[in-house]
């Protein structure tokens, strides 16, 4: 188990090397620089590139955003002076994690149920419905069900406010937006995985023991069945914990999702690696939780080095 | 080759399973019916209906000024918005079935490469895309589309000068009418060179069985070069599982183009998406004035169009491909 985290923890740094390179490299290849579109001089912008780190070569500026790295310092905003990019993500990461936990609880659990009762009620209407509602959400994109939502839950029937953020009722609504297509496909999954194992022999066993269906179904069936919906789920967490730019801009959410978007177009260097890093780490961070989880709940897989 | 194909490719009658779908039958019908209107429609209709007008924010179903009868209504400008749904769709599908080749072709190369070379080569090539995997695709594309979009603006800008020097007047005219879509040539490109990581992952893991085969040792024994094998004998094995990953590879794309018009870095106005499309119509939601026509009609096309693709998905991977997927 030691050696098994030792080496997932030095592949995750390489990773989490490439991730900064790719990004770094990329962004100070772009056209335009990050103070070119502000008035004043050439030699005033120069200097402020210099403050940054910014002038020399591109191998110079590489070492030199490494070794701030390396020392766990993300650097300053270009953007927002005097700022730096830990302070800025420390604002607006916890509002879009809370938004993404309860999005993700919803998707996983409504998921899972709806699944697992498609698949038990296999062929029956409430199969079909439920199955044609995973894949509506599925294929109906966030910045379509966000509007309708809004038209419908808040403008029409007043049950929500429209948007913002800081009051729980405000939360409700991009929550479920966030959720739906995930859901769905957690719900699909689920419903696949559940089938497989219902044919199978152990089944049977239990239910010749004299278990009834219930029980024989979520006592047996859906610990296995639940494996691959597992191994989506690290992904998933990592995905809704940064924040869906479009749910945050739907909403009008101060949240993670459009640092991403307003640093490309403000060239903000600093404060886009340090949004990768930081979302890189998170997904590492869940796919580890996710391998330890499966071990946990998979006897016949071992972890080990 | 053909009896290769039969005895190792998807099962055999997999047409027959597709044909008996009546859902897929039904989504496959929809989407060549939207694609023909898309294609021809625009062409045939009356002029006055392709421009602006006065009339603006028309509803549903209501004739304009100059007499014109408008379908789903008109926009701000008071273009006709059946038309900038047709038009739209051009885009959205044009978008999503380049896209979804061009990650395609990189896709099937990768896999079959890495899979039929194993070894060192295989575990090297799977970890890349780990570690692409492990970095935000939207990201990607928005930087891509960033840092290729003004090199291409300026290249077709240099093209024109040179045609314009030498007086090809037709192709004069197709690169300037090319220089406003630039933004979609490369947006084709970058969502074309990010999706391809579940193709190539997929399509390896078929060769890593195929190769095995007894054919393939056959073509080995007979001194085949690599290269011969993978084009002659594994490519027509794989071309149903191909087929069916494209079929879900193109809403994706479509998906990922809408997004990216939605948050303003896609197409831009003159040129409509349904994404962009979408766009203006949930910034015409507000609770004095609600023109929901704007909202409702792309949400809805766009919306039945992925799921006829999905559903049109799911049937051909439930025919060809039984153990894959999900």
């Amino acid at each position: 188990m030691v050696r098994f985290l030792v080496r997932r923890l030095l592949s995750s740094l390489v990773v989490l090397w490439l991730a900064a390179s790719i990004t770094f490299v990329l962004m100070r290849s772009i056209k335009g620089g990050p103070f070119e579109s502000e008035k004043g001089t050439a030699a005033a912008a120069a200097a402020k590139l210099a403050r940054y780190k910014l002038d020399g070569t591109l191998w110079e500026q590489y070492a030199a955003y490494m070794s701030s790295l390396a020392r766990m310092d993300l650097g300053e905003s270009t953007k927002y002076v005097n700022w730096s990019v830990a302070e800025l993500l420390g604002q607006k990461l916890p509002n879009s994690f809370l938004l993404g936990g309860t999005a993700f609880l919803l998707a996983s659990l409504g998921g899972v149920f709806l699944g697992a009762l498609a698949a038990v009620r296999r062929d029956s209407a409430a199969d079909r419905g439920a199955m044609m509602l995973a894949l509506l959400s599925i294929s109906i994109p966030t910045f379509v069900t966000g509007p309708l939502l809004i038209a419908v839950f808040a403008l029409g029937l007043g049950w929500f406010p429209v948007g913002g953020w800081g009051r729980w009722g405000q939360l409700v609504l991009p929550a479920i937006c966030l959720a739906l297509p995930y859901g769905g496909y957690v719900a699909r999954l689920m419903r696949n995985s559940l089938l497989d194992v219902l044919g199978s022999d152990f089944l049977r066993t239990a239910r010749a023991k004299g278990l009834g269906a219930t029980q024989a179904v979520a006592r047996h069936a859906v610990k296995v069945a639940i494996l691959p919906v597992v191994t989506f789920l690290g992904p998933l967490a990592a995905n809704l914990l940064t924040g869906s730019m479009v749910v945050e801009t739907v909403f009008n959410i101060p949240g993670a999702g459009m640092v991403f978007v307003n640093s490309i177009q403000n060239r903000d260097v600093f404060l886009l690696g340090g949004a990768v890093v930081v979302y890189c780490a998170l997904l590492l961070f869940f796919n580890l939780v996710v391998d330890v989880l499966y071990s946990l709940l998979d006897k016949r897989i071992r972890i080990h080095g | 080759m053909a009896e290769a194909r039969a005895s190792v490719g998807g099962r055999p009658g997999g047409w027959k399973i597709l044909r008996r779908n009546r859902t897929a039958v039904v989504a496959m019908g929809l989407l060549l019916a939207l694609a023909l209107v898309a294609l021809l429609l625009p062409e045939v209709m009356p002029a006055g209906l392709l421009g602006a007008s006065e009339d603006s924010y028309l509803p549903p179903l209501s004739r304009g000024g100059d007499g014109l009868f408008h379908l789903c209504g008109t926009d701000v400008n008071g273009q006709d918005l059946f038309v900038r749904l047709l038009t739209g769709a051009r885009v959205s599908l044009g978008v999503g079935l380049v896209g979804a080749c061009i990650s395609l072709g990189v896709g099937t190369v990768y896999g079959m490469v890495s899979g039929y070379f194993g070894g060192r080569v295989d575990a090297l090539m799977m970890r890349l895309i780990d570690v692409i995997y492990a970095v935000p695709r939207i990201l990607f594309i928005m930087i891509f589309i960033a840092a290729l979009d003004p090199y291409l603006e300026g290249w077709l800008d240099a093209v024109r000068l040179q045609v314009q020097a030498r007086n090809w007047s037709m192709l004069e005219g197709w690169v300037t009418a090319a220089i406003p879509y630039s933004r979609i040539l490369v947006m084709i490109l970058s969502l074309g060179l990010v999706e391809w990581l579940t193709m190539a992952r997929i399509i390896r893991g078929q060769v890593l069985v195929l190769r095995e085969t007894t054919f393939v040792t056959a073509a080995r024994a007979m001194g085949q070069r690599p290269a011969a094998i993978l084009r002659r004998h594994l490519l027509p094995n794989l071309a149903t599982v191909v087929l069916t990953y494209l079929t879900l590879t193109i809403p994706a794309v479509i998906m990922d183009e809408s997004f990216l018009s939605f948050l303003g870095l896609g197409i831009e106005a003159p040129a409509a998406s349904w994404g962009s499309l979408l766009k203006d119509g949930a910034q015409a939601i507000n609770p004095l004035a609600s023109k929901w026509w704007l909202l409702v009609f792309p949400a809805a096309i766009m919306s039945a169009t992925l799921l006829a693709l999905n559903y049109l998905g799911d049937g051909l991977r439930d025919a060809f491909d039984p153990r894959g997927g999900e």
